[in-house]
């Protein structure tokens, strides 16, 4: 049974449910609500949620659970001399599910019928013309074939038990919530505690969302280092990846164009955000202001892909065709400063207008006094307020680094795929972002440490964001707490 | 009375308040330098936006026009229908490239009955003018009509990316000439064509509305696929972020209590709106695709995706809707007997809805840009069939606007780069509108309390 169906006949259950625990009670009543002690809706309420929620979680847990209890029946399938020399389990299972997926969708295209995908054995030559002809082919060992049957008759036994499961499960929760309706039940309590617990298990989300992308960094890390020496991943400065095995995988030279590109980015964004902010707060006049901060918002509204086209398409030959080549630095468009100068644009409105909540909340006494003192303005910014937004700036400024380091699209596009360490910025390089890109795109072999170094490539960049962030929030908060 | 502050005034005093002294004039200089940095910094700022604005619209104005030849087509029997009795299942047997041969033909005789005579004008020039899109259109037209074989027709047909770009300064006689794929007798045969009104050049919606196409077929490639894909996406990120949002950012402003698990949500949510989006797209690749054995290249895991990217910026939004409704509602329902729930419920909520709107449009508006966790779920694959309706459409392979944009800069014909900034423009376009909406919903709605 499709879980699309299971869902609507659940959530039909809820809202039958509710009318009749709404029905109920007022029959119960005799039609006189002051003897209710809550309204009649949530008596209704009350049997929908019963109805709803446990069947619902059940149904989130068995599709969480399934993947992982049929792999772990599957495996047993295979014995150990089934895998061949230089494969691992994970692989052969990969096979089974791919043959699996494989049955099924010459079942759903009427190539073979359901009988015959359960009852194929591989010198079935008939059957395996006709999925040949349907390009549906199947070449594997009995044993994979035989796992993904397998595979195949769980998953459908699975779901129709699903589908029985959760349904009862539903009617029973409704039936139970409808038996206890009576006037003097608590509904409106006991709804507000479900709803509560709904609103908590949203808030949850986040910290699921952390602990899903932790666990899916570390695990695959975890088998990439089984795969890799961790020295020569973090120390090595080669990256010379080929599939065929015997790459290179030295993370320092990704790490190195990562840092160059947002160093050079930075380099423009902070002072022309810095000023552009500056300026803002401290000169502008209420007209200039409401005209500039919005032009200058729409930069951070422009997506990354737009400011990659601009790099490939515009700056890279412009940079070329201007500074490079008559420099003699270079013939390559796409550059550590093509992609700099471009990130450093993008990153323009989020220093200014961080920068400027923090300028702002420099305290006015602070301005007043070294006006008062007979400073200019210039120098009551220079050196009075922008000494006590010291904290808060360098802390934008980090942010605006974590943001440099995780862009992925502008260098993807603008800044090359040669991995080198060297010192001229007018040459292609690469980042972690762009070999993520490159090495998880298109079909991967989860085997392979060339398809894992990309998790590894990940987790690294997601620690570094992290603390980076961790570091600039707490700098912040504890900048503005100092004169609240 | 002392007069000991004379003297030393009157020495000090050689100068006059009216005349700045040098030390006075510099630090004034200073401050208009200073000054001028900040305007210097502002107008740069302006400037890279315009440039921006502008080379996108420069290169991809030209991708809503398009070139079609009109000339009249004879639909020779005996290639369309060698059985000769109108069958469509027979004539379905004859593959696209038969139908080549009657374009060509029919330039051929066209430019004879013109009387055009052009030097160099090679079989491959003529084979080469019409796209390989128009002997498939051709042909499905003659199949959905077999009356029509044997007769002669006023065809109008998509020509190649080379013809199409003569008219839009993209092809050039001197590049020409380097190009394989075309050269300047087929330039003066099209000028030709033109001046004998043979070609036109019009409105393409078909780069609205068509699938994208292979590599050698640029004049073909649309965004059709791609807007469905996003649309879509953006439904299921609608659908999910908005009340998932809504409900974690009432617990977190009207119930949390102040403790540790509260503190570690909180963490966790600004954090996220940190995390690289990248670094999204792996654990959509490792939890949805890999564990969950969800489709690549479907709008599902696209939408599942941007959803969690999205979260962090709606709450962080809705928050701030939320904390500026006036304590005193909350009072006033609580004050007639409202249970907490229901005053927030039931007074709270609306209140803060256009808050909480406008949070969520720019949500999907970031959203719909973003590029990098769509790649990495396989989301650049060669899309050529439209994805069914929803619910079954969200397992379809679909492609979304910005990763076509990527897809195309990566070919090699420079009429790619055209599609893309055209691609671009319907992007900027919808955000745009986007923007505009919850600018004009914050007006409306807006509420001085």
């Amino acid at each position: 049974m499709p879980v699309l169906w299971i869902l609507l006949i659940v959530f039909a259950i809820a809202a039958a449910g509710y009318v009749l625990g709404a029905r109920r009670v007022d029959a119960l009543s005799g039609g006189d609500h002051r003897r209710l002690h809550s309204r009649t809706t949530y008596y209704g309420w009350n049997v929908a949620l019963f109805a709803l929620v446990p069947a619902l979680l059940l149904l989130m847990l068995w599709l969480f659970a399934q993947p992982l209890l049929i792999e772990r029946t599957v495996s047993s399938y295979i014995p150990d001399s089934a895998i061949a020399e230089g494969e691992t389990r994970g692989i052969v299972l990969g096979q089974v599910r791919d043959v699996a997926g494989t049955l099924n969708r010459a079942v759903s295209e009427d190539v073979i019928t359901d009988v015959e995908a359960a009852n194929l054995q591989p010198d079935d030559a008939e059957v395996m013309d006709r999925l040949k002809a349907a390009e549906l082919p199947i070449l594997t060992t009995p044993e994979i074939l035989g796992a993904a049957k397998a595979h195949r008759r769980m998953v459908e036994t699975a779901s129709t038990w699903l589908g029985i499961v959760v349904i009862a499960l539903a009617l029973l929760w409704a039936g139970f919530a409808l038996w206890r309706t009576s006037p003097d039940f608590r509904a409106r309590n006991v709804v507000e505690q479900v709803i509560r617990g709904v609103l908590i298990g949203c808030s949850c989300i986040a910290i699921a969302t952390t602990v899903g992308i932790i666990l899916s960094l570390v695990f695959e890390t975890i088998n990439f280092f089984q795969l890799y020496p961790w020295q020569a991943f973090f120390f090595g400065t080669e990256w010379t990846p080929s599939f065929g095995g015997g790459s290179e995988l030295g993370m320092l030279p990704l790490l190195w164009g990562t840092l160059y590109i947002s160093f050079i980015a930075l380099l423009v964004a902070v002072p022309i955000g810095l000023f552009a902010a500056i300026y803002m707060s401290e000169y502008a006049s209420r007209r200039v202001r409401s005209l500039a901060k919005p032009v200058i918002e729409i930069l951070a509204g422009i997506p990354t892909i737009v400011y990659g086209l601009f790099a490939l398409v515009t700056v890279g030959p412009l940079l070329r065709d201007w500074i490079a080549q008559p420099m003699g630095l270079g013939n390559s468009g796409s550059s550590v400063m093509t992609a700099g100068l471009v990130m450093g644009i993008m990153l323009i409105p989020f220093v200014s207008s961080l920068s400027d909540d923090i300028i702002n909340a420099v305290p006015q006494s602070l301005r007043d006094g070294s006006l008062g003192l007979g400073s200019t303005h210039s120098e009551t910014i220079s050196k009075v307020v922008l000494p006590a937004a010291l904290p808060g700036i360098v802390g934008a400024i980090l942010l605006a680094a974590s943001r440099a380091i995780g862009e992925t699209m502008i260098v993807v596009l603008g800044a090359g795929a040669m991995a080198q360490i060297s010192g001229n910025p007018f040459e292609a390089m690469t980042t972690i972002t762009v070999k993520i890109v490159g090495q998880l795109t298109g079909d991967n072999d989860f085997a392979s440490p060339e398809t894992l170094v990309a998790f590894a490539l990940g987790l690294t960049l997601f620690v570094i964001t992290l603390a980076l962030n961790v570091l600039a929030l707490y700098i912040v908060r504890k900048y503005r707490e100092q004169y609240e | 009375m002392t007069d000991a502050t004379g003297p030393i005034a009157r020495q000090a005093g050689s100068r006059s308040l009216l005349t700045p002294d040098a030390r006075t004039k510099k630090r004034n200089a200073a401050e208009a330098r200073f000054r001028a940095y900040g305007v210097a910094a502002i107008v740069t700022a302006v400037l890279a936006l315009c440039f921006l604005l502008f080379t996108i619209i420069r290169d991809g104005h030209s991708a809503f026009q398009q070139t079609y030849a009109s000339i009249p087509v004879t639909l020779q029997a005996e290639i369309v229908d060698p059985e000769g009795n109108r069958d469509p299942a027979e004539m379905a047997k004859v593959y696209s490239m038969s139908y080549g041969r009657i374009l060509d033909d029919a330039l051929t005789q066209w430019i004879e009955a013109e009387g055009i005579e052009i030097e160099g004008l090679e079989a491959s020039d003529i084979k080469g003018f019409f796209s390989g899109e128009a002997q498939a259109t051709l042909r499905s037209q003659i199949l959905a009509d077999p009356e029509l074989v044997g007769t002669t027709v006023d065809m109008t047909a998509l020509t190649s990316s080379r013809v199409d770009g003569m008219f839009k300064a993209r092809v050039t006689e001197e590049s020409a000439a380097r190009d394989a794929k075309t050269s300047p007798a087929q330039i003066a045969l099209a000028n030709a064509m033109k001046d004998r009104g043979a070609l036109v050049t019009r409105f393409n919606t078909g780069f609205l509305t068509k699938p994208d196409a292979s590599d050698n077929r640029a004049e073909a490639a649309g965004i059709g696929v791609a807007i469905l894909g996003s649309l879509y996406m953006m439904l299921i990120v609608l659908v999910l972020a908005l009340p998932i949002g809504v409900a974690a950012s009432i617990y977190l402003e009207e119930f949390a209590p102040k403790n540790r698990f509260t503190d570690l949500i909180e963490v966790n949510i600004s954090n996220l709106a940190a995390v690289p989006s990248i670094v999204f797209g792996i654990l959509g690749l490792a939890a949805f695709i890999n564990f969950a054995g969800l489709p690549r290249s479907a709008p599902i895991v696209g939408g599942l995706v941007l959803t969690l990217m999205t979260l962090p910026t709606i709450i962080i939004s809705t928050r701030a809707a939320l904390k500026a409704v006036p304590p005193s509602i909350r009072d006033a329902a609580l004050g007639v007997g409202a249970s907490r729930m229901q005053s927030v419920f039931h007074h709270v909520l609306p209140l803060a809805m256009p808050g909480i709107l406008t949070g969520t449009i720019i949500g999907l508006a970031q959203a719909l840009g973003e590029t990098a966790p769509l790649l990495l779920i396989g989301m650049v694959a060669f899309v050529s069939t439209y994805p069914a309706a929803p619910p079954e459409g969200f397992f379809d392979p679909a492609s979304a606007l910005p990763v076509q944009v990527y897809n195309w800069t990566q070919r090699a014909d420079p009429a790619f780069f055209e599609r893309a900034s055209g691609a671009i423009i319907v992007l900027l376009v919808f955000l745009l509108c986007m923007n505009l909406l919850a600018i004009w919903l914050r007006r409306k709605f807006e509420r001085r309390w």
